[in-house]
């Protein structure tokens, strides 16, 4: 369009929308370079300043290029910009090429936007902290990694802002580090996801050497050329891939990481955990969709695992009485809600989830922040009530973010993109169709249940511990702006916007009635289940053993440190005493033994040496005549 | 003769094995001097008269001396007195009585005629010094050259060291000092 | 005489070189384990003279000759090293003059 030619045409005649890409991601890595260096002389205000309007420059960059971008090209095509070489050895050629196509345009969209939003929120929740800077370095140069993640056209370059993400994850969970715990929880999300970072490597490779590219796009249309569907380099390859996702996204079986990162600052939650790098998962398998439909059953493990955690977590939920962790299980679930819509290659669904759970939950994870400064530190919602009177904000944006993840519906954002996947999995049909539904259903009642159980044990009820500090305007205006995103959100037709390309708008529109109705009365029926509950501040109606395996997660820590912690430390131990060495030191000691021995023959006396020679003597006259006696 | 022999030999023996057994180092020394004249005789029933010569002459007569002199001065027991005539008799029964069995076997050989082994011929010491001058010349000189080393050696480290042992007879001196290394 | 007496010879020098041996490992004083050392090289002497006159050569009283000369020579600088222990160390005993040992 004219305006767009123009904004960017009088900056270099000619120049198009694609090449001011790179600035979106350049400008974050810019403040993380000036926060590093010179961030020390810098005053508070400024590095603030730098930290946030780093990341909202990016957001007004991405909104008007996405603008431009949406309305200059159809559905499905994309734009392309090749940046410079990277690698090239061999047949390997990778290009550190970015592109923006409608799938990363959303992505692009959401960690800018909401990212600048937690941003400005964090520059109030942090205020008083005195890792300030080092705070908003990372927190920007986890958004450059991350749109590096979204916006790469190479698969090796979305391998470095995957590797990235995961590094600054790590720095900002033991942000705090001089407690040993936040460390140890930065040690375990990291190891987590390196396990599935491996397994990332590995299908790499698989790709690589099966296609001989890197490029996404090349290497997708290859791939459909090349490989029948059920092959096994195919099904190798997005197994190997769902395995990375499954650790990014903290799901089935690696999602033990994700209630301990709670350990970071609420802010980083709320990012990081909530909104963007759980996603990242979500988008990989989004992105190489055509890959994962070569291998069904690899799809349907995509379909089971969401289900499997989407149940596990919810009822996780339950169990747990520190607000933070609450909302980590609740991630776990929601997330598991948008790979179970990847697994019957749904991916608007599931993309129409994610920008509305990171709208509602970075939402829920802010106000809990606002929570917990009112309570002066405290996470326990046992400890906890009351609040609704007294911090308005805080409420309302509570109710919102809660309303919208338990579904409530027409008003909320997470009731359209929620139904729009439990509709579409059983609308692809067979029995596989209605478990998935089934355990979508479920979830959704448990979904209400761990959703409201805080919201009345927090606000309502009497005051359980005193109060302290209220959230100033800097953390109440991203509040409040997610709070009518959490609400409105639906709105934004994400589906329509990725081009509805795939069957699931179209299931959703010739969708029976029933099912969805079953669907809704779940959720309420579980807004109900906790407001007789927990309303009156009881803080658990499940029997004590039932408790017990919602508060730990079903046992997986336990499982894991039994299966590959204590094994791996007594290997530590035992290979303390160094017994490679002891091997090479076993030759010195038998020398020295050998030394020992043979000194002890040296005994000076004279009659010792005449009788050795004398024995000598013997022993070869013997031999000679014992030969002389054969022959 | 075969028995004369057999006596020679046992003679030789006895006399040997009281050496390797002997307490006394004077008595040891004796009983070898008889153990050499029994081999001496020995080389002569085998026809060698030259051999039997140098056996007494240069061995028991030369070396044995040197032996004695160096055992009478080593020797820390008390030589024995004039007055202790038991003594004395231990001292030269025994190798006298070897002596006399082999002096008695010498006559006996010298009235039957000093015969030669194989061919009944003895190897006189003319032969043995055509071969010594002859193909055995350089060993002669090598020879030589040993005992000249032998010479020098013994010279040297027979000169006066330092003394801390005190002669046999002489009182300890006062304080005993331990060489160095 | 017969040539019985060549292998009775030898016999008999096997014999004496055996005990001047044992002599040599049994005794302990210096000055015995010397005249053992002479018994020994008696009995060689014994034995190139008795191969000698096996075969009726002179080579035989040659050889013992020069064993003579060595022997000659080993007493005199064994005696010599002799007096020189006894006039230092003070004793002949072959086991306690072991400093030269590990």
């Amino acid at each position: 369009m004219l305006i767009f030619d123009t904004l960017f045409g009088w900056i270099r005649p000619g120049a198009g929308v694609i090449e001011w890409l790179w600035l979106i991601a350049a400008l974050p890595l810019a403040g993380f370079l000036l926060l590093a260096v010179a961030g020390r002389w810098l005053p508070r205000w400024a590095i603030g300043a730098v930290g946030v309007g780093s990341v909202a420059l990016a957001a007004g960059l991405a909104f008007i290029t996405a603008a431009a971008f949406l309305t200059t090209h159809a559905p499905g095509t994309a734009l392309s910009q090749t940046l410079w070489p990277w690698l090239s050895s061999g047949d390997l050629h990778a290009v550190m090429s970015l592109r923006l196509d409608r799938l990363s345009t959303v992505m692009m969209l959401v960690i800018t936007g909401v990212g600048s939003l937690i941003l400005l929120y964090a520059a109030g929740y942090m205020a008083d902290d005195d890792g300030y800077r080092r705070f908003f370095a990372y927190m920007d140069l986890f958004v450059f990694f991350m749109l590096v993640l979204v916006l790469a056209g190479d698969l090796l370059l979305l391998f470095l802002g995957w590797e990235g993400v995961g590094l600054c994850s790590y720095l900002l969970i033991g942000f705090w580090y001089r407690d040993p715990d936040n460390g140890a929880a930065a040690r375990k999300a990291f190891i987590a996801t390196r396990i599935g970072d491996a397994a990332f490597v590995a299908g790499l490779l698989v790709l690589f050497t099966g296609l001989g590219t890197t490029d996404i796009p090349e290497l997708l249309a290859r791939a459909v050329q090349q490989w029948p569907a059920g092959s096994v380099p195919a099904v190798a390859a997005a197994l190997l891939l769902l395995g990375g996702a499954v650790g990014k996204s903290a799901q089935l079986p690696l999602q033990v990481w994700l209630p301990d990162a709670m350990a970071g600052p609420t802010p980083v939650s709320a990012l990081i955990h909530a909104a963007t790098m759980v996603t990242a998962g979500v988008y990989l398998i989004a992105r190489l969709l055509p890959l994962f439909e070569l291998a069904p059953a690899v799809l349907a493990l995509v379909g089971a695992i969401g289900a499997l955690t989407l149940l596990l977590a919810a009822y996780a939920a339950l169990g747990q009485n520190d607000i933070k962790r609450i909302l980590a299980y609740s991630t776990i679930s929601q997330i598991g809600y948008m790979i179970m819509a990847l697994g019957v290659g749904a991916v608007s669904a599931a993309m129409f989830h994610l920008v509305s759970h990171a709208f509602f939950k970075a939402l829920l994870f802010l106000a809990a922040g606002g929570v917990i400064l009112s309570f002066g530190g405290e996470h326990d919602i046992r400890r906890m009530g009351g609040l609704w009177r007294r911090r308005p904000v805080v409420f309302a944006g509570f109710l919102a973010g809660a309303a919208s993840l338990a579904a409530v519906p027409l008003v909320t954002a997470g009731f359209y993109s929620k139904d729009l996947i439990i509709s579409t999995v059983l609308a692809a049909g067979g029995t596989e169709g209605r478990l998935l539904w089934l355990a979508g259903t479920l979830g959704a009642f448990l979904t209400g249940i761990y959703s409201f159980r805080p919201l009345f044990m927090v606000f309502f009820g009497r005051t359980r511990s005193d109060l302290q500090d209220r959230p100033g305007w800097i953390m109440a205006l991203p509040m409040l702006v997610l709070t009518v995103l959490a609400l409105a959100g639906g709105l934004i037709d994400v589906p329509a916007l990725l081009g509805g390309l795939d069957a699931s708008s179209a299931a959703h529109e010739s969708g029976a009635l029933a099912p969805e109705l079953i669907v809704v009365a779940a959720g309420l029926l579980g807004i109900l289940v906790a407001y007789i509950a927990f309303a009156t501040g009881r803080a658990s109606i499940l029997p004590h053993w039932l408790e017990r395996a919602a508060h730990t997660g079903l046992g997986f820590d336990r499982l894991y440190d039994l299966l590959l912690v204590r094994p791996f430390l007594a290997l530590t131990r035992a290979i303390r005493q160094d017994p490679v060495d002891r091997a090479f030191e076993g030759l010195g000691r038998a020398a020295a033994w050998t030394h020992r021995w043979l000194s002890a023959t040296q005994t000076g006396r004279l009659r010792w040496y005449a009788s050795a020679t004398t024995l000598g003597g013997v022993l070869v006259v013997g031999a000679m005549l014992l030969l002389a006696v054969q022959s | 003769m075969t028995p004369t022999f057999v006596i020679t030999a046992a003679v030789a023996i006895i006399a040997t094995t009281l050496v390797i057994t002997g307490r006394n180092a004077v008595h040891a020394l004796l009983y070898l001097v008889v153990s050499l004249l029994a081999v001496a005789v020995i080389f002569l029933m085998l026809g060698a008269p030259f051999a039997a010569a140098l056996e007494v002459i240069i061995y028991a007569g030369a070396i044995m001396v040197v032996f004695l002199f160096v055992v009478m001065m080593v020797e820390s027991a008390p030589v024995p007195g004039p007055d202790q005539t038991l003594k004395d008799a231990r001292l030269w029964v025994g190798p006298g009585l070897l002596a006399a069995v082999l002096l008695v076997e010498l006559v006996v050989m010298m009235a039957m005629g000093v015969p030669g082994v194989a061919g009944g011929e003895a190897v006189a010491p003319q032969a043995v010094g055509i071969r010594l001058m002859g193909p055995y010349l350089l060993a002669v000189e090598l020879a030589s050259m040993l005992l000249l080393a032998g010479l020098v050696g013994a010279w040297h480290l027979g000169r006066p060291a330092e003394r801390t042992v005190p002669r046999p007879h002489a009182p300890a001196p006062a304080v005993k000092r331990e060489t160095g290394p | 005489m017969t040539t019985i007496p060549a292998d009775h010879a030898l016999y008999t020098a096997a014999a004496l070189f055996a005990l001047g041996l044992t002599g040599v490992l049994v005794r302990r004083s210096l000055l015995f384990v010397l005249m053992s050392l002479e018994v020994m090289l008696n009995a060689v002497g014994l034995a190139f003279v008795a191969g000698g006159a096996r075969w009726g050569q002179a080579d035989g009283q040659v050889m013992f000759l020069l064993v003579l000369t060595l022997a000659a020579a080993e007493v005199a600088i064994g005696l010599a090293l002799l007096l020189a222990v006894h006039l230092r160390v003070g004793t002949l005993d072959g086991d306690r003059l072991s400093r030269l040992r590990g």
